[in-house]
């Protein structure tokens, strides 16, 4: 961003939430970037959902739910907590959420970068298809279930059934998985993991402070791709 | 499927600020539950005292009550209810004067502390209605209801009472209760609503009458409630919250040296004063949460 | 002489199978103990219920006057998302096309809806799996179908649409989930589920981020964000509590209820549920109705009613009993060819036969259209089958108007319950609608 970037300040004591989505969506894909500061989001719904901007918001305080909801390019950073599904199928762009996320946190989302600095709830990356989702505290129970593509790296633990039914996401968790789901495994980390890592680490802004080889690695085994009797119980 | 709030007050300065507290947050949930409103607060209390809410038709005038049951009745009246106040070794011959002598009275709550308010219409309305602004005591619940399969009716709004000083809001949709429901039957719990929340409350109730604590009892209906819930619970000196194993439906909860407070989404929490510097989480699935004031 | 005299042979009983234990039964047990898995098939329920078949309509005699067929108007036309969408749909006949996915269907059949539903002036739906070129392409008014498991969903699509609709569930399977098998998981339905190709895919049953009314209101809040209030939302649910499911819905902020009833259809899910869970279409209308008419909704919140539509005799009975719309989707695909007879040897091959085809899930549809296969794609052609849908579409509509004006009525929506008996005690309850001949609604006024 350079030093002419345009900025506007949004008041969401004074204007509806409609009204800045409005304003959001009136920039078009290739308009020059600005920023937005947008004050008293106090967990409204909605704020910033369906971007299709190279623009930053910064959201100042807690959003509610949907945050980012199906963001293409722009950046959007919560200085607070989000609510439930932040950045549900993003496209591309950057989320950045300072506090913590709650339930289904990058749910289905394409592309682009979801990064947490607290701790996401339930279902982190449910049903995720392309996006890499960093969070720097723990996840809640079910994440990633049925996770078909992309990466959800954890720095702290992961709660019941992590990747349930999981295609060809790939998750690496430093910290303890309290179960796997159906047909998750640890698979083991690799060179290529470890690069993969890191380059996670640089989209989050820490490249350099963690050693990619604390954390382990986990997948689909791929049992359930194919319906068999034996497996009937997983289904 | 509702929105629903709570309060606990660790700092007793706040006390004199808890109805007008709850009621912002009530009023913020008027989206999730727009159908009706209700609410618990745990108020003054005297030992060898029991207040009963009362609830009657618009304009009813229940001075007669009071009338009836002589000297000693004390009688508060907000809108379509009213608190009556008697020595509580009389509890029962209260209820069954106003039973015999004034049909369209309803018994909603009883307890030393507790008095409970509900009503069909917009929460925020509801909560004007009964000036809950002005309210003050050390914890009290709230609800916004969005009705899914029983009636829009005030007796079908939440809190459900079914126990002295206790009482329940939900939000979510059990599965099981007609089965619970009759189990409850068959150990003589009345239950007087087709709704399933009322058979959650009743249930809570019959659990601590066969000598369950309430956190024992939350842990019981793990086993025994099938479906999504999440359940705030209210009782003389405490306050509890638990959620289903799956716990899809929401809930945020904040913890300050002030207070304990409950909302099914952030926003409820956002105007309470600290919040800003609040410990905010969400509870854990199948984990009972359990304030305490007695402890 | 010793004379061996044989007793007269005892007669003997016919061989007698069991009512209980029928041919079909007994063949599902043996295929259940041979595979160890449920059967999975295409298409509705396809036992007996009661159904529009059991309502007739009164005409106009002296006491009513019917209007002249081909030359006084019987309006068709239907505008859906009235309550909040900036940019409401028009329809000029109120049959849709139901939601079904590419990835079910092969590209020639999605080209082929759009082309028949456009050109009768209606719309067509997606399914799960994402928009089409093939489809937005050729369709006039697409309905964006939002599923739980969101594959191919973006914004830009969305965008795209004429309408979203939100699906809750489908009258074939409510409150489930479903699997594609691999052979269905060609290249490009892959590619656009982000799946790898030519596994079993399975479904969600529930949304990945919203569960309950509250939460669905956020939802569609949004949805309404993301398109900024334009497009008109639909709910679409299976039938099975209609009351409280459309109630929801509006209360959620539908501008559109769509209820499924038991005989609609769906690519692929287990047996048992298509026949077990769910009500028939004839008994959820008038319960949808209800909650519409509780509320103040009626005709401001509008409903669509699929499920076993086939003709316009059909579509005038749905719209009597309060629906706005219906919406197609098995009739569909016959029309554009699907269970033709002249497949038959091909039907025998796949150890079945014309008209009872449902193996849909399973990729080899000789006519071309529940497919993914090229060779056997390339036998249906959309034009001509698209064509073919709108001559249907256009009879169904004729029929419709006929029923109407006999009615005397001068549009489609003045059809009303008044209009109909029923032939049976099982569909005048339903319908609530009186037994053909009498005043008695079963349930209703009680008595002959």
């Amino acid at each position: 961003m350079n030093a002419t970037v345009e900025t506007h300040a949004f008041d969401l004591a004074k204007s509806s939430v409609r009204d800045l989505n409005a304003a959001l969506h009136a920039l078009k894909p290739g308009s020059n970037a600005s920023l937005w500061r947008v004050a008293n989001p106090r967990g409204l719904h909605a704020i910033a959902a369906g971007l299709d901007a190279p623009v930053t918001v910064e959201v100042d305080g807690p959003a509610g739910y949907y945050c980012a909801g199906m963001n293409k390019q722009a950046t959007v950073i919560v200085r607070g907590a989000a609510g439930v599904g932040v950045a549900e199928n993003m496209m591309s762009g950057f989320v950045h959420v300072e506090g913590d996320a709650s339930q289904a946190a990058g749910a289905t989302a394409h592309g682009g970068t979801l990064v947490i600095d607290g701790d996401a709830g339930a279902r982190c990356g449910i049903s995720m298809k392309g996006v890499d989702i960093v969070v720097k505290g723990s996840i809640g129970h079910m994440s990633a279930f049925m996770a078909q593509a992309g990466t959800l790296t954890v720095f702290g633990d992961a709660g019941d059934a992590l990747g349930d039914s999981i295609y060809e996401a790939r998750l690496y968790v430093r910290g303890s998985v309290k179960s796997l789901g159906a047909d998750c495994v640890e698979k083991e980390l690799r060179d290529e993991h470890r690069k993969e890592l890191f380059e996670r680490f640089r989209l989050a802004g820490i490249d350099g402070q963690i050693d990619p080889s604390e954390f382990r690695r986990y997948g689909s085994a791929r049992n359930l791709y194919h319906f068999h009797v034996d497996n009937a119980s997983a289904y | 499927m509702c929105g629903i709030v709570g309060l606990f007050l660790k700092d007793p300065s706040l006390e004199p600020k808890l109805g007008e507290m709850l009621g912002q947050m009530l009023g913020v949930m008027c989206d999730r539950g727009p159908d009706s409103a209700g609410f618990a607060v745990y108020g003054g209390g005297a030992p060898g005292k029991i207040k009963l809410t009362l609830r009657a038709p618009a304009g009813y005038d229940f001075a007669p009550v009071g009338a009836a049951l002589g000297d000693g009745a004390e009688l508060e009246t907000r809108a379509t209810h009213a608190v009556l106040t008697i020595a509580d070794s009389r509890e029962a011959e209260a209820r069954d004067t106003i039973a015999k002598q004034f049909k369209d009275v309803t018994v909603v709550g009883a307890g030393q502390r507790m008095e409970l308010y509900k009503e069909v219409g917009l929460p925020s309305d509801v909560a004007t209605s009964f000036k809950l602004s002005g309210m003050s005591g050390t914890h009290g619940i709230g609800h916004t209801r969005m009705a899914t399969e029983s009636a829009v009716t005030t007796n079908g709004a939440h809190p459900f009472s079914t126990g002295a000083d206790q009482c329940l809001v939900h939000n979510g949709s059990l599965s099981n209760h007609r089965s619970v429901r009759r189990d409850l039957e068959r150990a003589g719990f009345s239950v007087n609503t087709d709704n399933d929340s009322e058979v959650a409350a009743g249930y809570l109730s019959w659990r601590m009458k066969e000598g369950r604590s309430l956190g024992e009892a939350l842990e019981d209906s793990l086993d025994d409630l099938d479906g999504f819930y999440t359940f705030v619970v209210g009782t003389e000196t405490g306050f509890g919250v638990i959620r289903d194993p799956i716990a899809c439906k929401p809930a945020v909860m904040a913890e300050t040296d002030q207070y304990v407070a409950f909302g099914s989404e952030y926003r409820a929490l956002a105007g309470l004063p600290g919040i800003e510097t609040a410990k905010v989480w969400e509870p854990e699935p199948a984990k009972v949460y359990f304030w305490d004031r007695a402890a | 002489m010793n004379e061996h005299v044989k007793a007269p042979a005892a007669p003997r009983t016919l061989p007698r199978e069991s009512a209980t234990f029928d041919a079909y039964t007994l063949s599902e047990i043996r295929r259940a103990a041979a595979t160890g898995i449920y059967d999975i098939r295409g298409a509705g329920a396809k036992r007996k219920v009661p159904h529009f078949d059991d309502l007739l309509f009164l005409g106009a005699s002296i006491s009513r006057y019917p209007l002249e067929g081909y030359r006084e108007r019987c309006g068709t036309n239907v505008t859906l998302g009235t309550r909040f969408a900036k940019k409401p749909i028009e329809l000029k006949i109120p049959i849709t096309i139901a939601g079904m996915s590419f990835g079910s269907l092969s590209g020639p059949a999605k080209e082929a809806l759009g082309r028949g539903a456009s050109a009768m002036g209606t719309s067509t739906t997606t399914g799960d799996g994402g928009m089409t070129q093939e489809e937005r392409g050729h369709s006039q008014t697409l309905v964006y179908q939002y599923l739980p498991s969101r594959y191919g969903m973006n914004p830009d699509d969305i965008r795209k649409a004429d309408a979203i609709e939100v699906v809750v569930g489908q009258g074939a399977k409510p409150g489930g989930g479903g699997m594609l098998l691999g052979q269905k998981i060609s290249a490009r339905v892959a590619k656009m589920r982000t799946l790898p190709e030519g596994i079993d895919q399975r479904s969600a049953c529930r949304h990945p981020d919203w569960t309950g009314p509250d939460d669905l209101e956020i939802k569609i809040e949004e949805l309404r964000e993301i398109t900024d209030w334009e497009k008109p939302i639909y709910v679409k649910v299976g039938a099975a509590r209609p009351y409280y499911d459309t109630a929801l819905a509006v209360k959620s902020g539908a501008d559109v209820v769509v209820v499924d009833g038991m005989q609609g259809g769906t690519a692929a899910t287990q047996e048992v549920f298509i026949e077990n869970v769910g009500i028939p279409t004839l008994a959820a209308i008038r319960q949808a109705v209800k909650a519409l008419q509780d509320l103040g909704m009626h005709r401001r919140v509008q409903l669509i009613v699929s499920g076993g539509i086939r003709n316009g005799a059909d579509v005038a009975k749905a719209l009597a009993l309060g629906a706005d719309a219906v919406a197609i989707g098995t009739a569909a695909l016959v029309a554009l060819g699907d269970n033709d007879p002249k497949w038959e040897s091909e039907y025998e091959a796949l150890g079945t036969r014309a008209g009872a085809y449902d193996d849909w899930h399973e990729g080899r549809d000789p006519a071309g259209i529940t497919t993914q296969d090229p060779e056997l794609m390339k036998r249906l052609d959309p034009v001509l089958a698209g064509r073919r849908l709108a001559n249907y579409l256009s009879v169904m509509t004729l029929e419709a108007q006929t029923i109407a004006r006999a009615c005397g009525k001068s549009h489609v929506h003045n059809l009303e319950p008044e209009d109909l008996v029923a032939l049976t005690i099982e569909s005048a309850a339903m319908a609530q609608v009186p037994l053909a001949g009498t005043q008695w609604i079963p349930g209703a006024n009680g008595a002959f």
